[in-house]
């Protein structure tokens, strides 16, 4: 017999994640609510307005860019590499977060990240799509970007398969079609809701045609379950993989500070760090805007800033193991390279990488910080702050002076660098509000997953 | 009018799981039940075989990376010998990435373009979306139907045979004209 004052695990954690008597239906109201408003909340058109001003800014500079070419860029001899490939990393390991969300920590069985995949997911899209368009436009001649592709061609001419820069193509670009078909196979379900519920015929068209005539049979839901649990299978180490090829566009190289074995997990605990930080910074903001702080919890908000824990201090082991090889590899220009990055001229660029990614998680041992919203949001940022100095480190400072004191010089970006940076941020929350405005944030079919009377056995497996 | 079946309501998981197994030991074959997220245990109360999309999604995954392998080597072997700092043509290893990277593309493709097939979606016109009711199987209804082209099918039956196992909400789906 089960003593019903006695609550079951199932029960305990589905109060925690969505406290408060919730049941399918508000559940449906809640979420799909926010899709349907009638009146568009005025926080939402101002972050839209600044948004469209930041593309606009994008969008001249980017076409500044192709008429005059790369030259406008703070790129020198020797920095070849400047804010395009920082940018590049920085926006790739943004979009680690959604995939580790949705796939790894589904097989796990985590219900929590019900709460925060789809919003994971969708900030994946756009950070890769911001990630993408640098590649595309670094290349000076961006109407011949297509030689990345190995397609015939008149001049018989095809793509080294052996470097790291054609694997990185690879990557990314699989990355970013299979986070589509991810976030897509996700979203049928809710948009038959939304197309179920929808009040105008318009609406219900547009939907209903996303929809594809889903009706939540369990003939569809079984062979929908299985795609779901493979797609999850094989971005697991789709994702892990990614931000390794990344890595080996630098790694490969020759030169002293990124010649190293460490770079590939060292890259992957850094980017679901920064990844983890942009979740939180957004889903902050949209809980707020949204009153949906009854379905993405203090408890979620805590739990990721665990795992901003545990990343933070993967990466600051792989600081500091760079400098223990760096002494121990007895190489002088290893030595130097590493020395150089914490006491030469970009130290405060080190400084501030260190105290973003190594100090600032440390607070998370303590629950009070993990569950401080205003001191969450302002940590969350800085992370990504943090993030950007580390890849500021690794490209600009490991450039600047390599081998041959003649050839040192200093590195200083131009405004256009500046600006295409910030542009992306256009790109990005343009994508974003739109996804806001329109589509649910939260996966409805996967959030009444975490009710223990979605469960038709619970009752009887405690 | 043309009818094309009949479903019933059911007020929460457990009793459409019950109404599964019971409609599955009546002997109806062309029945399905209906809820706003998948159930655990569906699958065995409906008596449904696993799922076959495993299969095509491996067939796809190894054509993937067979194509990966295949255009790296015939690009480098055959078609573009291309010598840089006089490393090997057939450079194997420095092919793993890509090969692997195209399993994982052609498998995510098997997996969603799969499950569209096996589900037969898109298809905007169902019987089920004849009933009114039914559209809140997408929010918070769980729904048995059973179609017509049932062999064990009779309205009258069916009807009553529902209402037996504590279904409510019986409504026959008929199209407009």
């Amino acid at each position: 017999m089960i003593d019903h004052k006695i609550k079951s695990k199932a029960e305990i954690r589905a109060e925690k994640l969505l406290p408060g008597n919730q049941d399918f239906t508000t559940i449906t109201d809640d979420i799909a609510g926010v899709p349907e408003q009638k009146k568009t909340p005025i926080q939402w058109w101002l972050l839209f307005g600044l948004a469209l001003s930041l593309l606009a800014i994008f969008a001249g500079s980017v076409g500044f860019l192709i008429w005059e070419g790369t030259g406008i860029w703070g790129i020198n001899n020797p920095v070849f590499w400047g804010w395009a490939i920082i940018n590049f990393v920085w926006w790739v390991g943004i979009g680690h977060a959604g995939t580790l969300i949705s796939a790894i920590l589904h097989l796990f069985r985590q219900n929590w990240r019900n709460a925060i995949n789809r919003f994971a997911e969708t900030m994946t899209l756009f950070a890769v799509i911001c990630a993408l368009v640098f590649p595309g436009i670094h290349v000076g001649r961006i109407w011949v970007a297509y030689w990345f592709l190995p397609i015939p061609n008149q001049m018989g001419m095809w793509p080294n398969m052996r470097s790291p820069l054609i694997w990185d193509f690879f990557a990314v670009f699989t990355y970013f079609t299979v986070s589509l078909l991810f976030w897509y196979t996700g979203l049928i379900p809710d948009l038959a809701t939304l197309r179920d519920r929808a009040k105008t015929n318009l609406k219900r068209k547009i939907y209903g045609f996303f929809a594809l005539g889903w009706r939540g049979g369990n003939r569809q839901w079984q062979h929908y379950e299985l795609a779901y649990l493979v797609l999850a299978g094989i971005s697991t180490p789709l994702v892990l993989s990614v931000h390794s090829v990344v890595s080996s566009d630098f790694a490969t190289s020759v030169i002293p500070g990124w010649h190293t074995t460490i770079f590939p997990p060292y890259f992957v605990a850094g980017a679901i760090y920064s990844g983890f930080g942009m979740v939180m910074t957004l889903s902050i903001i949209a809980r707020k805007v949204y009153n949906l702080g009854h379905i993405i919890t203090l408890e979620h908000l805590d739990k990721m800033a665990q795992i901003m824990l545990l990343t933070g201090c993967m990466v600051g082991y792989a600081y500091s193991m760079e400098f223990f090889v760096a002494w121990y590899s007895g190489n002088a220009y290893e030595s130097f390279a590493f020395v150089n990055r914490a006491l030469g001229p970009y130290w405060w660029g080190y400084w501030a990488m260190i105290f973003c990614n190594v100090v600032v998680p440390q607070f998370f041992w303590f629950e009070r910080y993990r569950r401080h919203i205003p001191f969450l949001f302002i940590t969350s940022i800085l992370v990504n702050i943090g993030m950007w100095f580390e890849r500021f480190v690794i490209v600009v400072i490991t450039l600047h002076r390599d081998f041959m004191p003649g050839a040192w010089a200093m590195y200083n970006p131009t405004i256009f660098d500046v600006s295409i940076y910030i542009g992306t941020f256009g790109l990005f929350f343009t994508g974003f509000l739109l996804f806001l405005r329109f589509l649910p944030m939260v996966s409805i079919a996967e959030a009444k997953l975490v009710l223990p009377e979605s469960n038709p056995h619970h009752g009887h497996e405690e | 009018m043309n009818t094309y079946g009949v479903i019933a309501r059911f007020n929460d998981p457990v009793e459409l799981v019950h109404a599964a197994e019971k409609v599955r030991d009546a002997g109806f074959t062309d029945f399905d039940c209906h809820s706003p997220f998948p159930i655990h245990g569906m699958d065995d109360a409906m008596g449904l075989k696993r799922s076959k999309l495993g299969y095509l999604i491996g067939v796809m995954g190894l054509t993937g990376a067979l194509f990966g392998f295949g255009l790296q080597t015939w690009i480098h072997s055959i078609e573009y010998p291309m010598n840089i700092s006089g490393k090997p043509f057939f450079a194997y290893p420095a092919y793993a990435i890509i090969t692997f990277e195209l399993m994982v593309l052609f498998s995510a493709f098997g997996a969603v373009f799969g499950m569209m097939y096996f589900n037969s979606i898109p298809r905007f016109h169902h019987p089920v979306f004849y009933s009114d009711k039914f559209s809140r199987v997408t929010s918070d209804a769980f729904y048995v139907s059973i179609e017509i082209s049932d062999p064990k099918y009779n309205e009258q039956e069916v009807k009553s045979f529902l209402d037996k196992i504590g279904g409510t909400d019986i409504e026959v789906l008929k199209d407009e004209n």
